[in-house]
């Protein structure tokens, strides 16, 4: 019987069985950012511990960065005092820091892939949910808390239970305007947000053997919204394609023994899992969701639920409490609904390829009326290379605002907030109550295409019908 | 270091209803722009707890019946979406030494455990029981016998779980792992060293 990744990794990472029956596993690569590491430097201070091994932790800013003011201090001193923080630490202990002056900045998970420090068969942790991103490149990535990142500083390494691996297929091939957040947004919306609780996932079939790492990563990230701390997909060559040429990717011989190191970690063909499920490609639509949880999505020609429909009791309560929310009628439909804000950027959709996706649709429209959209790089290069491309003009000349880079409105730890009641188109990953920095704030999750869609007519609209999607893709 | 032994929770409860409760709702992100996790209690469930003027809002943590309860009652997945610490952390500086519900969402649960604070579950039927118990009488002291793996509210017992390795490490005193982690520095680097990467 062969091994799954997960199993490769966990082994050649163990360190040894703690008495609790933990595994004390070893953490390859760390990222940090300015929200959840200040206090864990607290921590190593006052015990009196240095940093292991500070060549393996990579830091950089983003939750708390403005995407509309370039000079410092920043409007938001406690920003400012987060920031100033963070370079603190970085230089007292010797860590490689993505800072704001060095054009490499932006969301750890964006740059963490972008610099070629992200690689298959490592493990990698860092203090926010969203690591599973890194999964994409056959890589175990945990999401952990500032105790953990602390353990991680001071040990290289963690205290974990392993996890079992659940295969999710998706097979066929996706239809013209289907993208990999509609995908992932399916995948939670069937096993819900709790279904990975316990559980890694191993993503494959022949739509993820055929999706770029953007499309990739655009999936693992949201692992967590469906309860998975760890999301991954096999490494193959589009994998090594990627990482060719990045500046922490190996080069010459070394270059080949990696390939051929990496390529080792895949799932063996006769390998097990623990579960599989099997989704095919064409039962899957450009999905919104209309609720409070992740898990609460709908095709854009679905009606949103009444909370007769739940099949729980617990299902029904949810509904009502997202209807109240939402402040939606059950049983009408999700599109037509007018929206205010339009986000495009997140870790889930901020990469350059969702830029140009959409920039090649959006030439010729206009922001609707009314509507506020930004459009926020996910990281510096992404910015850069968009701005060489002329992305950026394109943007402008649609109505929507060209930013600097970040998680911004995802989180909306700095200015980008919603205000009031306003519903937003986001291409982010959480709808959370309040997450987009309103109380009553709304967010509807979809992806960048559809974001586009929901700008340009104002409303919750099919990108397909509004950019000729599919009739083009048929014609 | 030695830390505390914990074997048992005893205290007052506060029933805090719903699924899926995720950790934006346990503690907003604009409370996270601070350097430590120093007066982060305040915060908790901040949003559903006070109004924009700063009034209170009628919510559980607010009911005068509850006030210093050191016990959460919660459904299921509670805790999920952001990794945040500082969630568990300004509900144990909020007051809160334990939390018994139906489920808990990964992260939050090992982020708890190393705070020492036991997230316990239940059945849902034990759930309600229990619920229907603290409404009756909100003063009932429940305890969360950790040693017996048992709930007891009003002389009702109710069996709860813990993953073996959590509840090791709470009953042993050993649910910060930072020491053990510390004690074979070698074994760490043996390993480093045989991995081509680190």
């Amino acid at each position: 019987m062969g091994k799954n990744l997960f199993e490769k990794v966990w082994e050649d990472h163990a360190i040894r069985t703690l008495p609790n029956g933990q595994t004390q596993l070893l953490i390859g690569t760390h990222l940090i950012h300015e929200v959840t590491s200040p206090q864990a430097f607290g921590m190593l201070r006052d015990l009196g511990l240095s940093v292991r091994y500070p060549q393996r932790t990579f830091a950089t800013v983003d939750h708390i960065v403005p995407t509309n003011e370039i000079h410092e201090p920043y409007s938001d001193p406690l920003a400012q005092a987060m920031i100033e923080e963070l370079r603190k630490n970085t230089a007292e202990h010797d860590i490689t820091f993505f800072d704001t002056n060095t054009g490499k900045q932006g969301i750890v998970h964006i740059v963490g892939p972008e610099q070629g420090i992200t690689q298959p068969g490592t493990t990698i942790a860092c203090g926010d949910s969203h690591t599973a991103t890194h999964g994409a490149f056959g890589a175990i990535a945990f999401g952990i808390g500032t105790t953990q990142v602390r353990d991680v500083l001071a040990t290289q390494s963690m205290a974990l239970n392993k996890l079992k691996v659940r295969r999710i297929n998706v097979e066929g091939e996706l239809g013209p305007g289907v993208y990999a957040k509609d995908v992932i947004l399916h995948i939670i919306r069937k096993l819900g947000v709790n279904g990975g609780i316990g559980f890694a996932y191993e993503y494959g079939g022949s739509v993820f053997d055929n999706f770029t790492m953007e499309e990739r990563m655009t999936v693992c990230n949201m692992s967590i919204e469906g309860g998975a701390r760890c999301g991954y997909v096999n490494p193959d060559e589009t994998t090594f394609e990627y990482l060719k040429g990045r500046p922490y990717s190996p080069t010459g011989k070394a270059w080949d023994e990696a390939v051929a190191r990496w390529t080792a970690y895949a799932s063996d063909p006769d390998c097990a899992y623990d579960d599989v499920v099997t989704y095919q490609a064409e039962d899957i639509k450009p999905t919104v969701t209309w609720g409070i949880t992740p898990g609460q999505g709908i095709f854009v020609d679905e009606f949103i639920p009444a909370p007769s429909d739940g099949k729980t009791q617990s299902e029904s309560a949810l509904i009502e409490e997202a209807l109240e929310h939402m402040k939606f009628e059950a049983h009408t439909p999700i599109m037509g609904k007018k929206i205010d804000v339009a986000f495009l950027g997140s870790c889930t959709n901020g990469r350059l390829s969702d830029l140009e996706e959409v920039a090649q649709y959006i030439q010729g429209h206009k922001v609707a009326e009314g509507v506020k959209a930004i459009v926020v790089p996910g990281s510096q290069i992404v910015a850069q290379i968009a701005q060489e491309k002329g992305l950026d003009k394109i943007y402008t000349e649609a109505g929507f605002e060209w930013r600097g880079a970040g998680c911004s409105m995802c989180l909306a730890m700095n200015p980008d907030k919603l205000v009031g009641d306003q519903l937003c188109a986001s291409s982010s990953n959480r709808n959370f109550k309040g997450r987009q920095g309103s109380i009553t704030g709304r967010t509807l999750l979809m992806s960048p295409l559809m974001v586009a869609a929901a700008a340009i007519t104002g409303e919750v609209a099919d990108a397909r019908e509004v950019f000729g999607v599919a009739e083009a893709a048929v014609a | 270091m030695a830390l505390e032994k914990v074997t048992q929770v005893t205290g007052k409860a506060v029933p805090v209803p719903g699924d899926d409760v995720d950790t934006d709702r346990i503690i907003p992100a604009r409370f996270m722009k601070c350097v430590t996790f120093d007066g982060l209690g305040e915060y908790a469930f901040y949003d559903v707890r006070i109004g924009e003027d700063g009034s209170k809002k009628k919510h559980p943590l607010n009911d005068a019946r509850h006030q210093d309860a050191s016990i959460m009652l919660v459904g299921s997945n509670f805790g999920c979406g952001s990794s945040r610490e500082h969630a568990p952390q300004a509900l144990h500086k909020f007051g809160i030494r334990a939390i018994v519900g139906l489920s808990f969402a990964e992260i939050f649960f090992g982020n708890s455990t190393t705070l020492g604070m036991p997230c316990v579950s239940v059945s849902p039927e034990d759930r309600t029981a229990i619920a229907g118990l603290i409404e009756e009488d909100p003063e009932a002291l429940v305890t969360i016998n950790l040693q017996e793996m048992i709930v007891t509210v009003a002389d009702e017992d109710y069996p709860c779980t813990l993953p073996k390795s959590a509840h090791e490490a709470l009953v042993a005193g050993e649910w910060d792992p930072i020491a053990l982690m510390l004690d074979k520095p070698e074994a760490i680097d043996s390993v480093v060293e045989r991995l081509h990467y680190v």
